[in-house]
């Protein structure tokens, strides 16, 4: 039961915080980090409000130790607007209507985020199978959808225009 | 929600983990992907003093080639089958099937051992396994020992693992060239288990079948080979008729356990559905 | 300077008001992760609150031993009924005019309920003490039938009620009933039953669900003991009235206690009720002086909190051999839990369950409602509802497919040929009930043409023609006629507080201003909506224009946002309010410009002088001049305060249509199309108007597919997690196709009728209709809910279907 030293690059900065084992990676950025954009809907990992990024990969915080980030860099919603300029997803799920009661929209966010690296360029199918790990009841998802693909173009152009 | 308390431990190599199994005992558990370990412990169903976290040992990470063997690693990720190029190339089953478990976030920290490990009739790694005569290897404090897929599986939560013992790679063969393969799994939802899974692996001389494989998932105690099924088709020139019967043979050993997703004449029905939607899928990509 | 003159046009376009698919405001802070939802807040010496349950559904408690939980390091208390008995608080008046325990005394009545609270440092800690707090049950029979609930020899459930035979809503004639309550008149429908040449009859199940929203309930309560004032944080769609019963049931005056809701993650009906969860946590912070939080798990979200449905009903309908109907009868045993804590209106244990008699010109009408006791958490009102409708429309349309299917005649034709007509509004139904407007032929029409209805049914007579067809092809059709918008005060009250809502809206000097009202949104965009019905009533943008809800302490007294009643009752304080400052601000551009009231005009955002587009001062001009002198007789500022009192409530309706293609060999369905056309009459904001739909359709869709919350003989309620309550995900959920017409609510301010509960009302007997559809052409008449792969192959095998 004791307590462990855990060190992370938590958005960009360098953090060193002292953690019981069991304490949940979800309870550690909301309570102790105080980030509290990551949320909890469900205790069986199906929801996905929880989803992070952890060295490149979208991870439901609710599954995961904080002593099992040591070493990683992680992301959360709080991170993904840099230099107050926000991510194309974030801007996308906001003129698209993306969101209603804002619940499941950071969980959403992150894992659009990860989604469009991995697969730049998706179908409906493949946004719809992508995000099939977070639940949303106020949308429907439709408009989450096109707040993907919406998302997608704007990278792409972005992409091109730094080209 | 909350977990109980626990030590937790992370070693960095084989031997070390099975070092701390051994000397901490039955009240010890193996943190792999953690997907199936966490949600028990916070539901409280699971109450372990020790967590040996195996997430940081390179060696059982990856998919190597070795001659003709195809060595996965038991902590290669879901997404990491998924993706693994050798694989998609040589045992294409696997990665395509991987897709139908879970959902994203969860492939991205579920392993291909764990899913085997844990002994679980509704996991799908298993009747892959069978399918593709994978042989696993085992890591305990005795040494290293190899043990056939037809071997593993003794019934639920029971496998050849025994309580200090580490699966560290899943090998297989690469299939035969023009080979086909399918696994038609249906749920009820994205990242259930199934209610009723089949992979088959098919190869054609000619216009007869050379090899077939057929497996069942969340039917039985574990899962299943269907070997009567197999041999309707063995050496045959498929028609829907055969296909038919071994679809009837297969439901013939299903003992599924009755649950919310149905009652065992339902189940054992979905077997036979899913057996004959495996087979025509596999043999349309066959060549 | 010379500014560009903007043209009218222009000038709408920049206020952003009705009519728009403006942006929201709401969500910069949602999209950045900043959101304030209950379990996000923590105060100083915060402690934490969790809930030792029952693990049984009936039983005697023999004895509990608080010692190992109090000997964990953290732990501050664990409270059981006993310690709730001095503060007279360990039951609690229900809105349905019954007590439920909060904690239980001395028995348990259902499976997870709570029986005791230990208070700890931290979350962790609370969870190690639930855990070791021991309880020793003796088990009771259990009764989870409501029918066998009724029998003679049944158990006792309820005996704190023993020996009452009057309950809230008239007498009780068996110790497990709660309430027979009736509409319309069951002499009228008899004779049109005698009389008439064709009678149908169906009985059909209304499973139990549960809302399940995203974010489950909780609160921080914070009790100051040295100015003796009581804050809470709650999860509630109705934060005055709780005000109003924390203050009665603590002692604490209501001037002294705030509750505040703060962002709420989906509500859903499942947030209106007070939990012993929210008492517990009260009582807690005001016992220990100090800031208690309560978190619940999704376990005991689904195990406790307030359920929808579970309606078994008997419908009848009498009509002519030509398919117009005559009569209507309907009965219901409905099952409540065990403690009545249905959130319905005072007078009305059935909610407006009365509406059943549908869109359709019926002329006799009955209907009964039984209320019953079982082992199972309370509740039943619940979950985009609109208090009982979605079963009153699923039994109306249920009927009509009935009846049309003994007829031989087509779903549409029928509903065309017993539609209310729109010259018949207003129209009174055999119920009582006044609809306001509607134009049921012209919405069916749309409908019917934009998917091609003809070659549906062309193409399904096809493919039933067609052994090789792998698939059933069903086509479903609902025309329903929602009511909500509860409602006027005199039949309307929460525990006696009548059901108005309220507005006030304070302009400031430089032109913008800030509103606030009596509901609480939870994701439907109230702080963009309202914001817009305010743009159109007084030219300002709607950008600059700050809507506020939640805080008692600020915002005026109203009775919360369920049943689709934001936009009826707010909706019409909001304009009335404005339109008082409308008055005032007239006065003052008069005053201003130098005319006589009457000689000025009001166009989009300025009062001009008539005759001269020239001379105009814009609602930011006369802000100004409202704080600098205004004129002689009226006083300084601009702003207003409305309570509304609807006169009726508003009738939405939407014509939906569904297509459903199932696989003959796994019974698995797939929705091929949905088409929804919904009329809410004014539309303020198309595009959340859009959302709306798209969730209610999904939690349509989740209900009548998958939802179910099946429980054994000894009560155990069999998966209450997100294993196996179904929720579907972007995958299983259909591409929804909407449409609309408007027809505007004549008594409503703007027209406006309300339209989110109607998706789900609306859609759920559809899919019902579409299923039972594909297996109408051998007889089928009716498949009760949910359409689950396994449940459908049970009704293919039953009728010989095969691949």
């Amino acid at each position: 039961m004791a307590k462990q030293i855990v060190k992370m690059n938590l958005n960009g900065q360098e953090i060193e915080q002292l953690v019981d084992s069991r304490m949940l990676l979800v309870h550690f950025l909301r309570e102790q980090m105080s980030l509290t954009g990551a949320h909890i809907g469900c205790e069986t990992s199906h929801c996905g409000a929880c989803t992070v990024d952890i060295d490149g990969e979208s991870v439901k915080a609710c599954t995961h130790l904080a002593v099992q980030c040591d070493g990683c860099d992680v992301k959360t919603v709080e991170g993904l607007a840099e230099g107050g300029a926000l991510h194309a997803v974030q801007e996308a799920f906001y003129e698209e209507h993306g969101l209603q009661c804002g619940f499941c929209t950071p969980g959403m966010l992150m894992r659009s985020y990860r989604f469009l690296q991995e697969n730049p360029n998706p179908t409906e199918d493949e946004i719809r199978a992508g995000l099939s790990g977070n639940l949303c009841r106020c949308t429907g998802y439709q408009n989450i959808v096109k707040a993907v693909k919406s998302a997608a173009v704007k990278l792409q152009q972005k992409e091109s225009a730094t080209a | 929600m909350i977990p109980p308390s626990f030590e937790y431990h992370r070693p960095s190599t084989v031997e070390e983990a099975v070092g701390l199994l051994s000397s901490l005992g039955s009240e010890a558990k193996i943190l792999a992907g953690g997907h199936s370990l966490l949600p028990m412990m916070k539901l409280r169903f699971a109450e372990p003093e020790h967590l040996v976290d195996i997430n940081r040992i390179p060696e059982l990470k990856g998919v190597r080639v070795i001659g003709d063997d195809i060595v996965i690693g038991a902590m290669t990720s879901e997404n990491a089958v998924i993706e693994d190029p050798v694989l998609n190339e040589k045992v294409p089953l696997l990665p395509e099937a991987a897709k139908l478990i879970a959902d994203p976030q969860v492939r991205n920290r579920g392993t291909i051992g764990g899913d085997i490990a844990h002994g679980d009739p509704a996991n799908d790694h298993p009747a892959l396994a069978l399918a593709c005569d994978a042989v696993m290897t085992i890591a305990g404090p005795s040494g290293t020992r190899k043990v056939p897929a037809n071997e593993f599986f003794l019934g639920t939560y029971w496998t050849a693992l025994e309580e200090c013992d580490i699966l560290t790679e899943i090998t297989v063969k690469a299939f035969p060239q023009g080979a086909g393969y399918a696994y038609k799994k249906l749920k009820r939802k994205t990242g259930d288990w199934a209610t009723a899974a089949c992979a088959v692996v098919v190869a054609l001389s000619g216009n007869s079948i050379s090899h077939i494989r057929i497996t069942l998932t969340n039917l039985g105690p574990t899962a299943l080979r269907a070997h009567d099924a197999e041999a309707i088709l063995i050496g045959q020139q498929a028609t829907d008729e055969l296909i038919r019967q071994a679809a009837a043979k297969a439901m013939e050993i299903c003992d599924p356990a009755e649950d919310l997703r149905g009652d065992a004449e339902y189940k054992t029905a979905m077997a036979g559905q899913m057996v004959q939607r495996a087979i025509n899928e596999a043999l349309a990509k066959a060549s | 300077m010379n500014a560009p003159v903007k043209t009218p046009e222009e000038r709408k376009a920049e206020l952003q008001g009705m009519g728009e698919s403006r942006l929201r405001k709401e969500d910069a802070r949602f999209i950045q992760g900043k959101g304030q939802y209950c379990d996000d807040i923590k105060l100083p010496g915060m402690l934490h609150m969790d809930i030792v349950r029952s693990p049984i559904a009936h039983g005697r408690i023999k004895k509990i031993n608080k010692d190992p939980a109090m000997a964990i390091p953290g732990v501050h208390a664990v409270l059981t009924a006993d310690d709730l008995k001095p503060l007279n608080l360990h039951w609690m008046p229900t809105l349905a005019g019954d007590v439920a325990a909060v904690l239980a005394d001395e028995k348990v009545h259902f499976q997870m309920q709570e029986v005791a609270i230990v208070i700890a440092d931290d979350r962790y800690i609370a969870a190690d003490a639930v855990e070791a707090v021991e309880v020793e049950y003796e088990e009771l029979p259990v009764v989870i039938d409501p029918y066998k609930a009724l029998e003679p020899d049944a158990p006792v459930l309820r005996e704190d009620l023993a020996g009452k035979t009057e309950g809230a809503h008239g007498p009780r004639d068996h110790h497990n009933h709660i309430f027979t309550w009736e509409a319309g008149d069951k002499t009228a429908a008899d004779d049109a039953f005698a009389n008439a040449p064709i009678t149908v009859s169906q009985h059909m199940y209304y499973p139990r669900v549960h809302p399940c929203p995203l974010e489950t309930c909780g609160c921080v309560a914070s009790f100051d003991p040295i100015k003796g004032e009581l804050t809470t944080w709650m999860t509630s769609q109705a934060p005055h009235v709780v005000r109003t019963v924390v203050s009665m049931l603590s002692g604490v005056p209501e001037s002294k206690v705030r509750i505040i809701s703060p962002d709420i993650g989906g509500g859903f009906g499942n947030k209106v009720g007070i939990y012993p969860g929210y008492v517990c946590a009260i009582v807690s912070s005001i016992v220990l002086g100090r800031p208690v939080k309560w978190s619940e798990d999704r376990v005991e979200n689904i195990s406790t909190t307030a359920f929808a449905r579970d309606y078994h009903m008997d419908g009848h309908l009498a009509a002519t051999e030509d398919g117009k109907i005559l009569g209507l009868k309907v009965d219901v045993v409905a099952d409540h839990g065990a403690f009545d804590a249905c959130a319905d209106p005072t007078k009305f244990p059935a909610g407006l369950f009365h509406i059943c008699s549908g869109s359709y010109d019926i002329p006799a009408a009955h209907c009964s409602v039984k209320g019953v006791y079982t082992n199972k958490a309370p509740g039943g009102v619940a979950y985009r509802c609109s208090f009982r409708v979605t079963e009153a429309v699923y039994l109306i349309e249920r009927m009509v497919d009935v009846l049309a299917q003994k007829l031989n005649m087509d779903k549409a034709e029928i509903r065309k040929k017993n539609f209310i007509r729109k010259e018949q509004f207003p129209y009174t139904s055999a119920f009582g009930f006044e609809y306001d407007s509607g134009d049921y032929h012209t919405a069916l029409e749309k409908v019917l043409d934009a998917v091609d209805y003809k070659a549906l049914r062309a193409e399904q007579e096809q493919k039933r023609n067609d052994p090789n067809c792998p698939t059933l092809m069903g086509i479903g059709l609902v025309t329903f006629t929602e009511i909500v918008g509860a409602g006027p005060s005199k039949i309307c009250d929460i525990l006696g507080v009548g059901m108005f809502d309220s507005c006030e809206i304070r302009i400031h000097p430089t032109g913008s201003a800030i509103a606030r009202m009596g509901t609480i949104t939870q994701g439907q965009g109230h702080q963009t909506t309202y914001a817009q019905i305010i743009a159109s009533e007084l030219g300002i943008p709607s950008e600059v224009i700050q809507v506020e809800e939640g805080d008692t302490s600020t915002a005026p007294y109203g009775l919360g946002t369920y049943g689709s009643r934001s936009t009826p009752v707010a909706g019409a304080a909001i304009a009335m309010a404005a339109r008082k400052i409308h008055a005032k601000a007239k006065k003052i551009a008069a005053h201003l410009l130098e005319v006589a009231e009457g000689d000025s005009d009001w166009e989009i955002d300025r009062f001009k002088v008539r005759g001269n587009d020239e001379q105009f001062k814009t609602m930011s001009d006369i802000a100004w001049a409202a704080y600098n002198q205004p004129p002689e007789g009226l006083e300084p500022g601009l702003e207003a305060v409305h309570y509304y009192d609807p006169p009726n409530f508003t009738y939405p309706f939407g014509i939906y249509l569904c297509v459903v293609d199932i696989d003959k060999g796994t019974g698995e369905s797939s929705i091929r199309r949905f088409y929804a056309l919904d009329d809410c009459g004014t539309r303020i904001n198309p595009m959340i108007i859009d959302g709306q739909i798209h969730g209610g359709l999904t939690e349509g869709f989740a209900v009548a597919m998958g939802q179910q919350m099946p429980f054994d003989e000894q009560g155990n309620l069999l998966g209450n997690t997100l294993m196996d309550y179904f929720l579907p995900t972007a995958v299983e959920t259909p591409t929804w196709e909407t449409d609309f017409t408007v027809t505007p609510s004549p008594h409503h301010p703007i027209g406006a009728k309300g339209v989110a509960e109607s998706p789900h009302v609306g859609s759920i007997p559809t899919f019902t209709s579409a299923v039972v559809d594909a297996f109408s052409h051998l007889g089928v008449t009716h498949i009760d809910m949910p359409h689950t792969s396994y449940r459908i192959w049970k009704k293919l095998k039953e009728e010989g279907v095969q691949l």
